[in-house]
């Protein structure tokens, strides 16, 4: 998958990846460190297999890669996705932010007025 | 001035908080008064300018931002909710020369809440995004704005010289 540019495809795949808690869940937890499928299957009430299919949404998404390590597949967060999206959201984050900024300069000279 | 702000990823929301040091009633006038809200909405490289401005529920805004060579960007508002001096709601998009939506880059939202507080007012802002591709859209949009500028800056050193 591409990261640089999102198509609309990427970005449906990847809400409805998103949209899962238990898959959001998953993110979290092998973000950091990869973890083998085996030990995410049994930190949820839930069949290896079921896990195994979160892995794969999650996986077709972008958002986890998944290798193997002798006899254990190790999942992990493919963070450049999600870094993707949180760089966008900080470009908008400094525009309202200059926006704010900018409120306090019109509030400010009105006080410069008064004086 | 404290401007604070966080991005929520999975729901592509960004929250904003300014302490805002003036009364409720004043700090309201900059989002009710469309002079002084062009003194803020665009940056000072492309000011804005509302030629329309119905500020009640259902009303619409038509606003363009110039550029450094002249060049017009505009948009229009929709109210979607106003509660006085505390809450405005509005919808953002891209318009034609004459305020209607041109449907470009879709809609983004944005609720500005202001509470009284001792220091003066608390002002936050929720912005809303459609979708990661809306947000890479308008970037990309933001950034040849920013090349533009340079190029217009370029062509000003030149016309000196």
């Amino acid at each position: 998958m591409v990261v640089d540019e999102f198509t609309d495809a990427d970005v449906d795949a990847i809400f409805r990846a998103l949209a899962d808690s238990t898959r959001r869940d998953i993110v979290t937890r092998v973000m950091n460190d990869g973890i083998s499928v085996s030990r995410l299957a049994s930190r949820y009430e839930m069949s290896f297999a079921a896990v195994q299919k979160h892995v794969a949404v999650l996986q077709a998404a972008g958002l986890v890669s998944k290798h193997r390590s002798g006899r254990e597949q190790i999942v992990r967060g493919d963070v450049t996705t999600i870094h993707r999206i949180q760089e966008l959201l900080s470009y908008f984050e400094d525009v309202w932010r200059k926006r704010a900024l900018r409120m306090g300069d019109v509030l400010n000279d009105d006080n410069r007025e008064n004086r | 001035m404290n401007v604070t702000s966080h991005t929520d990823v999975e729901a592509l929301t960004l929250t904003t908080t300014a302490e805002l040091s003036a009364t409720l009633e004043r700090s309201w006038q900059l989002v009710s008064d469309p002079r002084q809200l062009e003194r803020w909405w665009g940056p000072p490289e492309w000011p804005s300018t509302f030629v329309k401005y119905e500020f009640e529920d259902g009303g619409r805004a038509h606003y363009y931002m110039q550029g450094p060579d002249g060049e017009r960007i505009h948009g229009w508002w929709k109210f979607t909710s106003i509660v006085e001096p505390r809450e405005v709601s509005i919808e953002d998009g891209f318009a034609d020369e004459h305020g209607e939506p041109s449907g470009d880059l879709g809609v983004t939202t944005a609720r500005l809440t202001f509470e009284p507080i001792d220091a003066g007012t608390r002002l936050t802002i929720h912005s809303g995004f459609e979708s990661a591709e809306q947000l890479e859209e308008m970037k990309k949009m933001g950034m040849e704005e920013g090349m533009r500028e340079a190029m217009g800056q370029l062509q000003a050193i030149l016309d000196e010289s």
